[in-house]
């Protein structure tokens, strides 16, 4: 059966979306319960791909057995296997939570909001698994309609930020179909590895190919929220519901840096997209400009998750820059800072959803001694706050490590300056929140207990144990560095 | 030079990180938590005590943890000079717990829990850091020390508590991640490694001059919790913790951590032939020596009790870092065993002050006139700690501060020695009034004729360390044996 994994991974989400939503006319509980076994068996099959792939080994899929060129097939290596593992434990994590919000934000619409997650992580591993160019493409969509329509579920602004992200996101998902289009002109081919040999050594100079190349990223930054086409960004994600943002947040934009990498390395070549062409030399100091502009915007909101969406435009420009720094370390930075990132943002996500709905507000403001009040939710938002800070021993420490040193050999000392300035600007936005979570507020003398008449208390199991466990990623991954870059990130580049 | 692998290192910076939970979990129940931090405190001393017998033999212990990053490992590695950092801070542990017990109590002080479990693992960042391997590993110690004591600046909670706490994060951060981590991750690239070895790792790397100077200035400054001028500043704002913590934090583990970071830089990654042989040291021991004479005059003109022991604790620090700057074979050891030598006496007075702040409630110098009458023992004891601190006998400063005279002799430039004795005239000037005016000022004063001590658990910690300031000038124990063995070690004498 494992060599059907690559298929059945794409698959079994996609029927069990169809079977989620319908089974919501008999009974209520059904959409979760189909939920959780599907992301289950998906996240399976994606640790069993993972240790299929350490070291370098690939698995091949032909949907339908048709043979490229003329079928699509499924080409899960090493990149993919890490960011479908990314993606499928990011969404069964945030099950229980999402589970814990569905009663209170939309009762009666549980059926459709399974549904949608669940097609909503078909078409981002399908995204992550297919090595069809155009197949790319419709995937792409199905995850970006899914994405505006949970995040339209949201609060009463949602359905307006929602329509705003479709206008953009459509605008960058054409960029990317119009460069495909160029691509299958010259080469007549979709297929990613057959695209590659058709263009070296014959069209690499060819002014269509680059032509092709400059649209793909063009579309995919947008959607990927790149500045300066992050403006749909924080406004979608600060209104989306705490039901969805564990997964829309962590994973799209991450996703799409996939793209950029697998656009860069399977489809058109590092030598076209990082080395011979000026345009790296433009995105690199262009991201070094978007991290201080990001940074310095998440500074200035006081809306607690304005403040992270700012900070996910803030860590596409890290991986953005690290790619086209072009060296190894920096690639492997930006690459391993694509898991990283999706561990941090699902931890204070998570952390920021359950503070948000205890307290029924968001500004940051009027969170005195939140911290004191929920425990555990504060442990795991100092976590992720000290990843994203990038203080050792989290994951962010490391991604950041490999960044830096990438930027030191490429001599792009803007981005590495960037690097450490955002580090320093996000260890006020954080320390400036821990100051109110933690040390304002009533002063009592010698705990003695309960009593104030605090209604705030400790968010439910449901969010606490998903949120520890996204925040034992953080620790695990930072220790498993070596090991990840060995396995699976040094053999790509 | 034979090696043992031993899990020791690791079980004596883990122990107490290990308590944290059990003190935390019997909150409720101060003695039962005090007792967690006595028995984290025994076994960790023992543990590290243990270690002692191998390392006189002339062994070193190493456990490697992880290989985190490729040919980085998270590693610890006990040599002479790491043993006896971590004799130091280890047995003071143990006394700082019971004074803590006598102080907190007293002033009933709140959120004692959140207090003992932070110092607990400041504790375990403390003895990391002693016990690293390479630069990274002491590195990540040396954050996680930053953070663990942060709340214990900010634990008064009000504002001023609050400026301070930023500021001391402020500095400790912009130099560990601006300044450190740049250099660590430059010399990285350079030289593949950044394991302590005895002559450097510089020589493996191809360095010019300037590269040279400029890197160790970023990491002998970025390293800021050794106090050098300009980055000091933090230190005097950590006052505002409670006193225990400027005791055993601010006078030994934090800032010596600092100094400790800065012999292994010096030592252990550029080498001591080699900043010699490029006359690099000099800057560096005209930095501490500007440093030193400044704090000092500094310190003359100030009021408040515990600002004036931390200004003295920057020159003393700095004292340390121009022992090692002279790159001679006295100097260094001078260096070293002024850790030791500083930390018996300066926790000295810091016990001192904070007693005179439990029973009397005065933190102002101008306020103490007289107040030896009614306090003998402590004002002896504080005596004593100023005597240990100037370097005067009887008392063991006498013997690191003759070391560091002999180093600067050594040296050839004699512009030293005049540092360090006109520093040892203003060292007299701001102590010496201080005891005068306790025990014969004539006027009337606030205080009682009879005498009226703090409670016993404050008064017999100050007794006991006073008392091995004393022992340590006529005994000075494996301190003198340790310091020796590091100087040999180097010079392969």
């Amino acid at each position: 059966m494992t060599e059907q994994l690559p298929g059945l991974i794409v698959i079994i989400p996609l029927f069990a979306a169809i079977f989620a939503s319908a089974s919501g006319w008999l009974n209520r509980n059904y959409p979760y319960i189909i939920s959780v076994l599907a992301l289950t068996f998906t996240t399976y099959a994606s640790v069993v791909m993972l240790i299929q792939t350490a070291g370098g080994g690939t698995l091949n899929y032909y949907m339908a057995g048709w043979l490229p060129p003329v079928g699509i097939s499924y080409r899960i290596d090493a990149l993919s296997a890490l960011v479908i593992a990314a993606i499928q434990i990011t969404a069964l994590l945030n099950l229980p939570v999402s589970r814990a919000y569905t009663e209170q934000s939309f009762s009666k619409k549980e059926a459709p909001f399974y549904g949608l997650y669940l097609l909503f992580i078909t078409g981002l591993t399908g995204i992550t698994a297919t090595e069809d160019a155009f197949n790319l493409y419709v995937l792409l969509e199905v995850s970006s309609l899914t994405g505006y329509a949970l995040i339209g579920m949201g609060t009463n602004r949602s359905p307006l930020a929602a329509l705003n992200y479709l206008i953009i996101g459509s605008v960058g998902a054409s960029f990317y179909l119009l460069g495909i289009g160029y691509i299958y002109i010259k080469t007549g081919t979709l297929n990613m590895t057959e695209i590659h040999t058709m263009i070296y050594p014959l069209l690499s100079e060819s002014p269509t190919i680059i032509m092709a190349f400059a649209l793909c990223v063009a579309g995919i930054l947008t959607k990927a929220a790149f500045l300066p086409m992050h403006g749909w960004l924080p406004s979608a994600y600060a209104n989306a519901p705490n039901a969805s943002t564990g997964i829309i947040a962590p994973l799209t934009t991450k996703v799409m840096i996939y793209v950029i990498v697998r656009l860069g390395i399977s489809i058109f070549g590092t030598e076209l997209a990082v080395e011979s062409f000026n345009m790296s030399w433009f995105l690199v100091n262009f991201a070094a400009v978007s991290i201080i502009a990001a940074a310095f915007k998440a500074l200035y909101h006081t809306k607690l998750k304005k403040i992270l969406s700012y900070i996910i435009i803030m860590e596409v420009g890290y991986m953005v820059g690290g790619f086209f720094a072009g060296t190894p370390d920096a690639m492997t930075g930006a690459i391993i800072h694509i898991i990283n990132d999706a561990a941090m943002t699902l931890c204070l996500f998570i952390a920021a959803g359950a503070i948000t709905t205890k307290l029924y507000e968001d500004d940051i403001r009027n969170m005195n001694g939140i911290f004191t009040k929920m425990p555990f939710t504060a442990i795991g938002f100092v976590g992720g706050a000290l990843a994203v800070i990038g203080i050792p021993p989290t994951c962010g420490f490391f991604s950041k490590w490999y960044l830096l040193k990438g930027a030191f050999a490429a001599d792009q000392y803007l981005f590495a300056g960037a690097l450490i300035f955002s580090s320093f600007i996000n260890a006020v936005i954080f320390f400036r929140i821990f100051e109110k979570g933690f040390f304002t507020g009533e002063h009592h003398h010698e705990e003695n207990g309960s009593g104030h008449g605090s209604v705030i208390t400790e968010a439910s199991l449901n969010v606490v144990i998903p949120l520890m466990a996204s925040l034992g990623f953080i620790i695990a991954l930072g220790f498993m560095t070596g090991k990840i870059v060995e396995n699976y990130i040094s053999i790509i580049i | 030079m034979s090696l043992i692998l031993s899990i020791k290192p690791l079980a004596a910076v883990l122990v107490s990180a290990f308590t944290v939970p059990a003190i935390i979990s019997s909150g409720r129940n101060p003695n039962a938590r005090e007792s967690w931090t006595f028995a984290a405190a025994a076994v960790k001393f023992l543990l590290i005590a243990s270690m002692v017998p191998v390392i006189l033999s002339g062994k070193e212990i190493y456990f490697t943890i992880a290989e985190i990053l490729p040919g980085i490992p998270f590693a610890f590695k006990i040599d002479s000079v790491g043993i006896f950092f971590a004799v130091v801070a280890g047995f003071l542990w143990i006394i700082t717990s019971a004074y803590s017990i006598g102080y907190m109590r007293t002033l009933k002080e709140h959120s004692q829990t959140r207090y003992f479990a932070f110092f607990a693992l400041s504790l375990s960042a403390t003895i990391g850091a002693a016990f690293s391997a390479n630069l990274f590993t002491l590195y990540i110690f040396y954050e996680i020390l930053s953070l663990s004591t942060y709340p214990l600046v900010a634990h008064h909670q009000d504002e001023k508590s609050k400026v301070s706490s930023r500021k001391y994060l402020g500095f400790l951060l912009f130099g560990s991640i601006g300044l450190v981590l740049p250099a660590m991750i430059w010399i990285q690239m350079k030289t593949g490694t950044l394991d302590f070895t005895v002559q450097g790792i510089m020589t493996s790397g191809d360095f010019s001059k300037t590269e040279i100077v400029v890197l160790l200035l970023m990491l002998v400054f970025g390293f800021a919790k050794a106090g050098i001028m300009p980055l000091h500043s933090w230190l005097p704002a950590a006052m505002v913790a409670p006193t225990p913590v400027s005791a055993l934090l601010h006078a030994v583990a934090v800032v010596k951590v600092g100094v400790f970071c800065v012999v292994r830089v010096v030592t252990g990654v550029f080498g001591v032939k080699l900043l010699a042989h490029l006359d690099a040291g000099v800057i560096l021991a005209w930095i501490a020596s500007f440093t030193i004479i400044v704090s000092s005059l500094i310190a003359l003109s100030q009021d408040e009790l515990k600002r004036r022991l931390a200004f003295s604790t920057i020159g003393q620090l700095s004292y340390i870092v121009l022992g090692i700057a002279l790159l001679t074979p006295a100097g260094i050891k001078g260096g070293v065993l002024h850790i030791a030598m500083h930390a018996f006496g300066k926790i000295t007075l810091f016990f001192c002050a904070g007693a005179i702040f439990v029973k009397t409630g005065k933190k102002y110098i101008s306020q103490m006139k007289g107040i030896g009458r009614q306090m003998p023992v402590t004002l002896g004891a504080f005596f004593i700690g100023a005597l240990s601190v100037i370097g005067l006998p009887p008392c063991g400063g006498f013997l690191s501060k003759w070391s560091l005279l002999e180093g600067t002799i050594q040296s050839g430039n004699t512009a030293f020695l005049v540092v360090l004795l006109v520093s040892s005239v203003l060292n007299a000037a701001y102590f010496f009034p201080i005891v005068y005016n306790a025990f014969f000022f004539s006027d009337k004063s606030d205080f009682k004729e009879s005498i009226d001590e703090a409670p016993m658990f404050c008064v017999v910690p100050l007794v006991l360390t006073a008392a091995i300031s004393v022992l340590l000038f006529f005994y000075p124990f494996i301190f003198n044996t340790l310091a020796d063995m590091f100087v040999n070690s180097i010079y392969g004498g």
